[in-house]
């Protein structure tokens, strides 16, 4: 028997509107921008909803109706679940839904979708209960697989995982430390007694989420029957695609036929002897451990690197990184909830991955996501504000 | 057989006062290494017998110059010609007789020379450039460096006499060049040139036009005692926006009072900037140093913090290139043709002041931004080579010979 595990990630920032050095001190709402730009948060919410949650999420729907055996896995950030409440209401319902037939398990992550972890165990653990609150809310579940902003992950997390009780973790499955294994196996984490290893087949995945509509790939156009046909070649008890769920009808729109490949998907995959869906729970409990996996650096799954200096490679993004986590202890003391919360949501991993410089020069657009016009105004913007929330912060101390 | 260029340009540094003789002698250099052999024909305000011509291209065997007699200048306006002519006791009474002496000579020239091409570089040559293109039936290239739109900076008016002189240039010519989409679409637009018959061609930076030195002692002390230099460098003159910088320092001397603002650089419009400088209440802020060269332009780069050009209109803008060359972040119009090929930078309205001020402020109060900007400036600079638009230039080329 061989698995296909989906997970998706559905997560969105709250990005922070223009703010320049005269605005500090006089203006303390960060995330209202109210533009026709890419800054205007309710503007996004409502664009990625309506073209990527809502109809993604009723196809899903249909096809868990259609297909008992099919199963899949999210992870939705709080910051993201927040705003659809607020601003698209009608895929919250959707999403309740499909959990509701209890084929779609929920995994845990960070409230803020943070890089916390890294920076201050204390407020990564806050983050992670705020985020098991809203998941209880929402959708009554509590999440047993852990996954960390980003696919971030090394040995620690895993520990950490394993201490609060959780089956698995994820992680990207990169060649350089899988070595001569496979992604396709369960394994577990170097030190970690209980939680298993589940890791990205990051080619696959990627064929998908990347590759899907590009005309310069050998492979296009990518039916779902050639598609289920190398998922039922490949090696190995799980073949693990993680994606963002925006993959469809967004990053991948309608007219590529993305709907169409996903609905066809599991009919095709079912023409494959001995293969079915699982989620991540599912998986752990079905198939033996196979091997024991070191990661003691940190491995994403960003870019070719793999690592995060696509969030902290270059002066500007330590300087806001550390800047941001600097104020913890006199943000925690000032006990102010707006204070709080804004602070928390200038963690989110995504401000740092706009300040990135590596591929802003090489005249390949494309490879620069951001709702800036340049990684230098993306940090401009973003320091604007911290010093405005540090202004704030000391005249409530003093 | 090597292809000959006839080529009517200008004067080279330290001689130039802009950025046009930097052009002309990158190009023509990077021309020369591919193989092609230029003769160089330029007007000189200065003795013909120095060796000057020769010294700057002493390595290159494949380029020949040829100076004439001339004071002619492309950054002349009619009026600042009428005054150098008063002063200096020049020949010539009118400019555009100049031009006419200039076209005259360039015929004779065209006539006793043989070459392949016809290259003419602004609307001085232009007439030199149709008169040796007359005389032979040779294609010619016009290369716009800068249009009479870019030079009149909105206000003066165009002068239709200079704009009559471009467009018949424009017109004659089998291949216009220009240095920027935004100067394209001025030519296309404002002269009614055919845009399938406009290049674009960037231009370039070399080591060459960047020599070193030390800084001034006064630029030292004043960064010791922890003021942070920004730099203006360009000509004083409506187009290159100097009155845009000075009112933006003063909005930020209000945020941040350790900023002191360099002017270098001469122009028709030196007594107005002391004069605004005084209005706004900011002269113990601002520096004017006069036109630099050489090793004192480097030295005044290296020493700046940030360095803004606030240009109305630029149809490249190559200072912004030398600064970064040297690791000092820049500030650039976006009414520039530079903004076209150049990503580490941040990028203006000119007229936008408030913005302006407040990427000035981030600049010289986050060293982190500073940091990452210098970094990249320094690896985008270098991969702008004139070697790359003579490779461009070498294509158009192939297609007229």
């Amino acid at each position: 028997m061989k698995s296909v595990c989906f997970y998706f990630q559905v997560h969105q920032p709250y990005r922070v509107k223009k703010y320049r050095v005269f605005d500090i001190g006089t203006d303390p709402e960060y995330f209202n921008d109210r533009s026709e730009s890419d800054l205007n948060n309710r503007k996004v919410l409502e664009k990625v909803a309506s073209k990527s949650y809502i109809p993604a999420t009723r196809l899903l729907l249909q096809l868990l109706q259609k297909h008992p055996e099919l199963k899949v896995s999210f992870s939705f950030s709080g910051v993201a679940l927040e705003q659809l409440e607020r601003y698209a209401p009608e895929a919250i319902e959707l999403f309740k839904k499909v959990i509701d037939t209890g084929r779609v398990e929920v995994l845990g992550e960070t409230y803020y979708h943070s890089l916390a972890f890294f920076y201050s165990p204390t407020e990564f653990e806050q983050q992670v209960t705020k985020h098991r609150e809203i998941i209880r809310r929402l959708f009554g579940v509590r999440p047993r697989v852990f996954r960390n902003t980003e696919l971030s992950y090394r040995n620690d997390l895993a520990g950490w995982a394993d201490a609060n009780g959780y089956a698995g973790i994820l992680a990207e499955g990169w060649d350089p430390i899988l070595g001569w294994r496979s992604p396709n196996y369960v394994y577990k984490p170097v030190g970690s007694q209980n939680t298993r290893l589940l890791l990205k087949n990051y080619r696959l995945s990627d064929d998908l989420a990347f590759r899907f509509s590009s005309r310069d790939w050998s492979e296009w156009p990518l039916t779902a029957e050639k598609y289920g046909a190398w998922l039922g070649a490949a090696e190995g008890d799980t073949v693990n695609l993680f994606m963002d769920y925006e993959t469809f009808g967004e990053h991948q729109w309608e007219d590529t036929g993305i709907f169409a490949f996903l609905e066809q998907l599991p009919q095709e995959l079912g023409k494959n002897n001995g293969i079915d869906f699982k989620t991540p729970s599912e998986v752990i409990a079905s198939y033996d451990v196979r091997d024991e996996v070191d990661m003691p650096h940190t491995v994403t799954w960003a870019d070719t690197d793999r690592d995060l200096t696509a969030w902290v490679g270059n002066p500007m993004q330590k300087a806001a990184i550390e800047a941001i986590y600097a104020l913890e202890q006199d943000v925690i003391l000032a006990n102010d909830g707006r204070l709080i919360e804004d602070w928390r949501k200038l963690q989110t991993s995504d401000h740092f991955y706009y300040m990135c410089t590596k591929w802003f020069g090489d005249g390949d657009v494309h490879a620069y996501f951001s709702p800036y016009e340049s990684p230098y105004d993306a940090y401009m913007t973003y320091m604007n504000a911290l010093s405005d929330l540090r202004l704030r912060l000391s005249k409530r101390s003093g | 057989m090597k292809t000959r260029i006839l080529m009517f340009g200008w004067e080279f540094p330290p001689f130039n006062s802009g950025g046009l003789g930097v052009a002309c002698q990158g190009l023509t250099r990077s021309l020369a290494e591919r193989g092609f052999e230029v003769l160089f024909v330029m007007p000189k305000k200065f003795e013909l017998s120095s060796p000057y011509a020769r010294m700057i291209f002493a390595e290159d065997q494949n380029v020949t110059v040829r100076a004439i007699d001339s004071m002619l200048s492309p950054y002349l306006t009619t009026k600042s010609y009428l005054r150098e002519r008063e002063s200096g006791g020049f020949y010539g009474s009118d400019l555009f007789q100049e031009v006419e002496r200039y076209r005259a000579i360039a015929s004779s020239i065209a006539r006793e020379e043989s070459f392949d091409v016809i290259y003419a570089h602004d609307w001085l040559a232009f007439g030199a450039g149709i008169e040796a293109k007359k005389a032979t039936g040779k294609p010619l290239i016009v290369h716009v460096h800068a249009t009479e739109f870019d030079r009149s900076g909105g206000a003066d008016g165009v002068n239709s006499h200079v704009y009559t002189i471009e467009r018949a240039g424009m017109e004659a010519a089998d291949v216009v060049i220009a240095v920027s989409e935004l100067t394209k679409n001025i030519i296309v637009e404002k002269y009614g040139i055919p845009a399938s018959k406009v290049r674009v061609v960037y231009n370039g930076i070399d080591e060459s036009t960047a020599p070193s030195g030390l800084p001034s002692k006064r630029m030292r002390s004043l960064k010791e005692s922890g003021y942070k230099i920004v730099l203006f460098l360009g000509r004083i003159t409506l187009q290159k926006g100097p009155d845009h910088f000075l009112r933006a320092a003063q909005r930020v001397l209000q945020q941040n009072p350790k900023v002191m603002f360099v002017v270098s650089g001469s122009g028709d419009m030196d007594a107005q900037m002391f004069d605004l400088a005084a209005e706004l209440g900011i002269s113990n802020n601002v520096t004017f140093t006069g036109f630099l060269t050489g090793a004192d332009r480097h030295d005044m780069y290296v020493t700046a913090d940030l360095f803004v050009m606030p240009s109305v209109s630029e149809p490249f803008g190559i200072t912004p290139l030398e600064s970064m060359r040297l690791g000092t972040p820049v500030i650039i119009s976006k009414q520039s043709g530079v903004a076209e090929v150049v990503r580490h930078a941040l990028k203006v309205d000119f007229w936008d002041i408030d913005d302006m001020a407040d990427k000035i402020l981030s600049v010289v109060g986050m060293p982190a931004l500073s940091e990452t900007m210098s970094m990249h400036a320094r690896e985008e600079a270098d991969k702008l080579t004139w070697a790359d638009a003579a490779y461009k230039v070498d294509t158009i080329l192939h297609e007229l010979v």
